[in-house]
């Protein structure tokens, strides 16, 4: 792989290497650098995914065969609470903001953050958050009433002892240091672009980042209010939630998706963003309708705040209701097809380069269709009356956020690693890892929509043992466990290669946005010179001096 | 196999068929479009040397192409989709049929025209539409008989209803859907459909009194019902109980299954259930009173003549 040729003495070769000198832990502590802060959100949300899988199998072991006693009913609805809570706010939303963290100043040509202490106070306010969550277990009963914490289940009444109040007070602290993130990176993108770099030409991740930094903004303060009103049920007597004295269940549900539903997108756009720089480079062709890909973005997350009411379709709204949300939920299929289409026809032509990432990237782009599609079925408010609160979400939502977002997340590690670490990861564990991935989640995860439509409910401890149950509910443990296992592969992989991984370089992939000029890993100040911006790829300009820019 | 969801046995779960029928083969075209280019693409496109390919950006047409066909489609499934409303959700403009109330972690089943109680065995007459409330007496739970409808949420302070009606007699399986605590999975029922004569037959000897135990272990057993506070919970009408907040054991002995389908309802599981319910059912709120042998023979032997 060579360098593209940037202007010679762009970049002093070694004298950027500074922040390769041992560092003492003190100063990741006190940094308020982007980079050590995006490092130190992915060391945190990879620790807990450690623990959050690891949940994952309890929960699978429990399920392998009918009437398993493994896990008492009280620990098993610990164990499932604990792991959606763990990774929809401890893994995938700090991971996204992790990288965007790290890859937001450096792809705009800034040299940091816009507000450097407010990050460093948004990742230790989420860090000690995750860590209050988890005392909850000291406290003799984590929270046991679902990620969702249906009130009035999740109320005093019902949860005695205190997991739901440190669940309410670590998810309230967590949901701060989130909005604290979404508001500078707000800022950044607004403010710190590098001259030339219009809003028009910024990077797809970026814009990506930039659109859900505002859906953050309007759905978080939701579930915080929500928090709080639930804090203030169970500590102080009152009854927002009970419909005894007067409160309403119903209005737990709204506030909190409300808050959810954006969540997930919240928990995809970045992951859109990915797959639109991961794609092109290694099709080694601009994204196609790039305008076209942004404005879906936008689209998306405008109707994303309208459509929340689709996870209460069983509640008995009404109709008015059935059809106002279900429509809005139909429609964000269109924009979301046309992003999969743009994708699908900017590899049309290329010269596509079978990496790692490139193949997390196409496993996105399968894996998430079949996820978009089974969401179409809930959208279909009449189907969502069979499939709701069924094995069958379990494997849609598992298809958008784990073969989604995660496979686009391990796209996102194999091409930035080199950046952040200055090293390759290896591609050939990379291949083993890809392909025990790929099968491990399609084995554990597919079955599980014909579970659902066969009756299994969801957040069971156990089952009778109907005619099949026992066997699919089998494949899909052994599927968790190839899954387990490929885990265990991507994190010796991390370890060699940084330990004698092949030295990457300042632009391993030939890419062309602003983050491959710098060295690799970057200066604490990034660029010594940001090079000139005239596109939407100054890499590829500065390689092809003369070519109309792109 | 079957699936149950899939496999209708009523009108309401059939329209819903149709609307799933419809839907997946939207998604089958659209994945079969998407997988074949993701297959076919990169084949055709790999990358042999390092020439850089034609530097393409868009094309309008094929963006309002793919904006079109996929606003036309869903359109459709949203018209699908009222049409279908319309189908399973007619108005119901009069009273519940049958009102079950979710508890934790049993189904209450009240015919208000016959003032008949029974847990957990909803039974009905076929090739009528019956409407169903469904209440919930503490947390949310929700009302789910896969082959015969849409399910329906229990929530505490509200009475939602739904249809519900088999045209073929059988035994159906119901699920409380939304999760519910420790015991959400042992929240089965079942729904027994019966021709009407079987069925008037039925709620006729529902609505009876318990018969007094004749003598024996049995009479033993009804004096110990009360003794040992099991009158503080259960209902037995005809014995002077009242309670409403576990199952109604008027005709216990005529139910199929015990313990939201735990176990099988024989004489053997019965005691065994008396003996340890929180070994059998971890967490549920039976008590385990510590009963003595001759106890246990006794209380099974009156709850056997519960017919």
């Amino acid at each position: 792989m060579s360098d593209v040729p940037l202007t010679p003495g762009l970049i002093p070769a070694e004298a950027a290497h500074g922040s390769r000198e041992a560092s003492h832990w003190l100063e990741w502590i006190a940094t308020v650098d982007h980079k050590r802060i995006g490092i130190m959100y992915l060391v945190t949300t990879l620790i807990f995914l450690i623990v959050g899988g690891v949940e994952a199998l309890l929960m699978r072991i429990q399920l392998a065969w009918p009437g398993n006693t493994f896990l008492t009913p009280e620990e098993y609805n610990q164990i499932f609470t604990m792991h959606g809570t763990t990774m929809v706010f401890l893994v995938v939303v700090p991971l996204l903001l992790g990288l965007a963290n790290y890859l937001t100043p450096l792809m705009i040509g800034a040299r940091d953050m816009a507000l450097p202490r407010l990050n460093a106070f948004s990742f230790w306010v989420f860090l000690f958050g995750g860590i209050l969550l988890y005392l909850s277990f000291m406290s003799g009963h984590a929270p046991a009433s679902g990620w969702f914490a249906y009130a009035p289940l999740s109320e005093k009444g019902y949860s005695t002892r205190y997991g739901e109040d440190y669940w309410a007070l670590a998810l309230l602290g967590i949901g701060v240091g989130t909005i604290g993130t979404a508001i500078n990176l707000i800022v950044t993108i607004v403010n710190l672009r590098t001259p030339g770099l219009t809003i028009r030409r910024l990077p797809l991740f970026v814009w990506m980042v930039f659109v859900n930094s505002f859906l953050i903004l309007a759905a978080i303060p939701a579930l915080n209010a929500a928090l709080v009103m639930l804090l203030i049920d169970r500590q102080l007597n009152a009854h927002f939630f009970t419909h005894v004295g007067g409160g309403s269940p119903i209005l737990w549900q709204h506030y909190f998706w409300a808050f959810g539903h954006p969540e997930v997108y919240i928990m995809v756009l970045p992951a859109f963003g990915i797959i639109s720089e991961v794609v092109p480079v290694f099709s080694r062709k601009p994204i196609f309708g790039y305008a076209f890909v942004a404005a879906s973005t936008v689209a998306i997350a405008v109707l994303s705040l309208g459509v929340w009411a689709h996870h209460m379709f069983a509640v008995g709204l009404g109709k008015a209701w059935d059809y106002a949300f279900g429509g809005a939920s139909l429609l964000i299929a269109v924009p979301t097809g046309v992003k999969i289409f743009n994708w699908i026809a900017t590899m049309w032509g290329g010269a596509i380069r079978f990496t790692t990432s490139m193949l997390f990237a196409l496993a996105f782009l399968f894996t998430f269709t079949i996820g978009g599609l089974s969401g179409v079925s809930f959208a279909a408010w009449p189907l969502d009356w069979q499939t709701t609160d069924t094995y069958y979400v379990v494997a849609h939502m598992h298809y958008v956020l784990f073969g989604g977002t995660f496979f686009a997340v391990m796209a996102a590690t194999y091409y930035w690693f080199p950046k952040m670490s200055g090293r390759m990861l290896s591609e050939r564990i990379g291949r083993v890892h890809f392909v025990l991935m790929f099968i491990g989640f399609h084995m554990t995860f597919f079955i599980q929509h014909i579970l659902g439509l066969d009756g299994m409910p969801r957040r069971v401890w156990t089952y009778p043992n109907y005619p099949g149950w026992g066997v699919m509910n089998m494949i899909s443990t052994i599927g968790a466990f190839v899954l387990g296992f490929s885990v265990l592969v991507l994190l010796w992989n991390i370890f060699v290669s940084l330990r004698s991984g092949q030295m990457a370089g300042a632009n391993p992939w030939e890419a062309w946005t602003l983050e491959w000029a710098a060295p690799s890993p970057p200066p604490e100040h990034n660029f010594d010179l940001v090079p000139p911006v005239h596109g939407r790829r100054p890499l590829w300009d500065l390689a092809h001096p003369g070519e109309a820019q792109s | 196999m079957q699936v149950s969801a899939l496999n209708p046995a009523s009108p309401e779960a059939g329209h819903l068929l149709w609307l799933w029928n419809a839907c997946l083969w939207v998604c089958y075209a659209i994945l079969a479009i998407v997988t074949a280019s993701l297959i076919y693409i990169p084949i055709r496109f790999r990358g042999r040397n390092n020439v850089e390919p034609s530097q393409t950006t868009g094309s309008r047409k094929l963006e309002i192409a793919w904006t079109v066909v996929p606003i036309l489609l869903v359109m459709f499934l949203f018209v699908a989709s009222v049409v279908t409303t319309g189908a399973v959700y007619p108005d119901p403009g009069r009273k519940p049929d049958i009102v079950v109330t979710g508890h934790q972690w049993w189904w209450e089943v009240h015919y208000p025209s016959a003032n008949v109680y029974t847990a957990n065995e909803v039974h009905i007459p076929v090739g009528r539409d019956l409407l169903v409330g469904v209440k919930a007496a503490d947390v949310d739970h929700d009302f789910w008989v896969p082959r015969l409808g849409p399910k329906m949420d229990a929530i505490p302070g509200r009475e939602n209803t739904v249809f519900i009606r088999a045209d073929t007699p059988g035994v159906y399986r119901g699920f409380c859907a939304e999760f519910c605590g420790n015991e959400h999975a042992w929240m089965l029922f079942r729904v027994v459909a019966q021709a009407p004569a079987d069925y008037e037959a039925w709620l006729g000897a529902q609505a009876r009194p318990a018969a007094a135990a004749a003598g024996g272990d049995a009479a033993q057993g009804s004096v110990l019902f009360r003794q040992m506070t099991c009158a503080n919970c259960h209902n037995i009408t005809g014995l002077n109980a009242q309670q409403q907040f576990a199952p109604d054991l008027t005709h216990v002995a005529s139910r199929r299954m015990l313990a939201g389908e735990r176990l099988e309802n024989t004489p053997d599981n019965l005691r065994d259930w008396l003996h340890r319910p929180n070994i059998l059912k971890p967490g549920c709120y039976m008590p385990d009173l510590k009963l003595t042998d001759q106890q246990l023979t006794q209380l099974t032997a009156y709850l056997e003549t519960l017919k």
